[in-house]
């Protein structure tokens, strides 16, 4: 196992997905490396279709059949590209767990919620069923669910969206596992309730040292909630760094994009949002330059030749551009705010 | 963790099955079918012990009777007497219907889930199977299969359980493909569920209301089936009444006895709107999501 302060929790390599879709063959995500600790956050943020998602669910081991994946996975230093599904079985839900979107449909209408937190429970632990129902009626009691005891044996369409989230949350959690995904948690859910989803999320992580990825499209939610992030864009990771190098500096022309379009308070009367030219890049058919140079301001010829490398720009902020001299130069004084 | 909570409650599952009785007697559709079907069930029973008149007994000189107090329901071509000929019928019935329906869900649904479940190249050799077997009419498999074995009621059963097997493939497998897409399967896989346990415990009791509703329309289809075959002297063999046979008897009396052909004709449609009654309140019953509103 080796030294454990020194070994990442997961250790992401190189990563490559290609997936079928109607278009043929796609490279839905590239040249994707991360570490993650234990106890550490990392954001994802892009929009829909940058491979976020898909770097989730490879994580999981949750692709589809067809999908192929190259590069490397290591959890404690155990690789998981190639696992048989068996083996990752025995993973999910018991050492890396995920939050999906939507908390309407990620509980099954026809089980209990009590059954649906308990089940990881006797299936990776063993725990007899008496025993897992308590556990399972601690843990809902855990995530804020009012009157768990009692509503334990209750069905999901009984609960308001932000409680079902809260069971989603109990039934990740039940394993205590090392590594958590929250993919979009608080997306389909009130503006009030976000808050206090993520801040549960938060403390739960925190009071259980496990690393959680946080994958949103939502810049805010980033900044207040995680340590480190990566922002993706046609499958590669374009910017990457603590969210306070990415929030300060903001190195690429698309997360500078990205700053540019958020609406913000105090603006004019009538000012349109700014948004960012083009749209995204089919996965069938990318550029083979950088995924971005279509819609990018400060393309040149060369953006066309080849996906850059990711630059350090100091203090292990990398930036994929090749023309980070001019784009951060200017970004500090137009949109730092 | 901190530790279990003192309260103790009683285990959700014996508390459901408690609920599941109470609210069922409430159903009303529930209870007329499943009174109708139990019915249908006494009569079959009732005629191992008891029948008014020998339903093999021929008595010629007594034929086509109209009701009276001895021939309750009056007396076929034959002589014989329909009250006894419906009773003893209905074993045939009951027997066809839950048979062959039974090897067309046994088989059909667990080949459905399979190609569901699989997907790929599993999938696409058991859909291509069930389309083949799809394009021989039941009555022609009864055919070849009494070439084989001779005509009698185990053929008719048999060929009609065949026939129902791609029905239930193809139902089984469009309504699981949709579970299976569903965010919560992806949840249960994210839990660490393998594909069988995520079959048996959510595929399964998600598509079960449809399951329940296309079984008591294949239980209807069967009778029909039956009578069908009988009709074509591959089914029920005479002497052994059964509704269709009664049914195809009185065919060619339509004119001079038309209630010959109403009373099979009512007795069947009892046994099926029974089903589809019954088949409508469980599915109503099995949902979790209606069970407050009745």
């Amino acid at each position: 196992m080796g030294d454990v302060n020194d070994m990442p929790l997961i250790a992401v390599e190189g990563l490559g997905i290609s997936l079928n879709t109607s278009r043929g063959r796609a490279q839905a995500v590239r040249e994707v490396s991360f570490t993650l600790r234990r106890g550490e956050t990392l954001g994802l943020v892009g929009e829909s279709g940058c491979g976020k998602s898909i770097t989730a669910l490879a994580l999981m081991g949750l692709l589809p059949d067809s999908a192929v994946v190259s590069g490397s996975i290591r959890l404690d230093g155990g690789e998981l590209v190639g696992l048989t599904d068996p083996d990752y079985c025995r993973l999910r839900g018991n050492r890396i767990s995920m939050i999906f979107q939507e908390p309407m449909t990620a509980l099954n209408p026809m089980h209990t919620i009590g059954r649906q937190v308990a089940e990881p429970l006797r299936r990776h632990k063993k725990l007899p069923a008496a025993q897992a129902r308590g556990q399972a009626i601690a843990l809902l009691d855990r995530v804020g669910l009012p009157d768990a005891s009692r509503r334990v044996d209750a069905y999901p369409h009984q609960f308001s969206g932000g409680q079902r989230q809260r069971v989603t949350i109990a039934m990740a959690l039940a394993c205590q596992p090392d590594v958590l995904i929250a993919d979009e948690p608080t997306t389909a859910l009130d503006v009030t309730i976000q808050r206090q989803i993520l801040d549960l999320i938060a403390d739960l992580v925190e009071e259980r040292g496990m690393a959680m990825i946080l994958i949103s499209h939502d810049l805010g939610v980033i900044a207040e909630n995680v340590r480190r992030m990566m922002v993706m864009y046609g499958g590669t990771v374009v910017e990457s760094g603590t969210t306070e190098q990415v929030f300060s500096r903001i190195g690429h022309p698309y997360t500078q994009g990205l700053f540019r379009a958020r609406p913000r308070l105090g603006a004019k009367k009538g000012t349109r949002l700014t948004t960012i030219a083009g749209t995204v890049p089919e996965l069938a058919d990318l550029p083979d330059g950088c995924t971005f140079a279509d819609r990018c301001p400060l393309v040149i010829e060369r953006c066309h030749a080849a996906l850059p490398a990711a630059f350090d720009v100091g203090g292990d902020h990398r930036v994929r551009c090749i023309r980070t001299d001019v784009s951060m130069a200017r970004a500090v004084a137009e949109i730092g705010a | 963790m901190s530790s279990a909570p003192t309260i103790t409650l009683a285990p959700a599952a014996a508390r459901r099955a408690n609920g599941f009785w109470r609210r069922a007697l409430r159903h009303r559709s529930f209870v007329l079918g499943g009174a109708l079907c139990l019915l249908v069930l006494f009569a079959a029973l009732l005629s191992l012990v008891w029948t008014p008149w020998s339903a093999y007994d021929l008595d010629v000189a007594a034929k086509l009777r109209p009701p009276s107090a001895s021939h309750w329901l009056g007396t076929d071509v034959l002589g014989r007497d329909i009250v006894s000929l419906l009773l003893v019928g209905a074993r045939a019935t009951i027997l066809v219907g839950i048979i062959a329906v039974g090897i067309g869900l046994t088989f059909g649904v667990g080949l459905g889930l399979i190609a569901a479940a699989r997907r790929g190249w599993t999938e696409e050799l058991i859909m291509r199977m069930s389309d083949f077997t799809f394009a021989f009419p039941a009555v022609l498999s009864a055919i070849m299969l009494a070439a084989v074995v001779g005509p009698g009621m185990v053929t008719s059963i048999t060929a009609i359980g065949i026939f129902q097997i791609p029905v239930f493939v193809r139902v089984t497998r469009g309504s699981a493909g949709a579970i299976w897409a569903r965010e919560f399967v992806l949840a249960a896989r994210a839990s660490g569920k393998g594909r069988f346990r995520i079959t048996i415990e959510h595929v399964l009791p998600n598509i079960m209301s449809v399951l329940i509703v296309q079984a008591t329309i294949q239980f209807a289809l069967a009778i029909l089936a039956e009578a069908a075959l009988s009709y074509l002297g591959l089914g029920t063999q005479p002497p052994t009444p059964s509704w269709g046979r009664m049914l195809n008897d009185a065919q060619s009396l339509l004119f001079q006895s038309p209630m010959l052909a109403v009373y099979p004709g009512m007795a069947i449609a009892i046994a099926v709107l029974g089903l589809n009654l019954l088949g409508d309140g469980l599915r109503d019953l099995l949902d979790p999501r209606l069970s407050r509103e009745r």
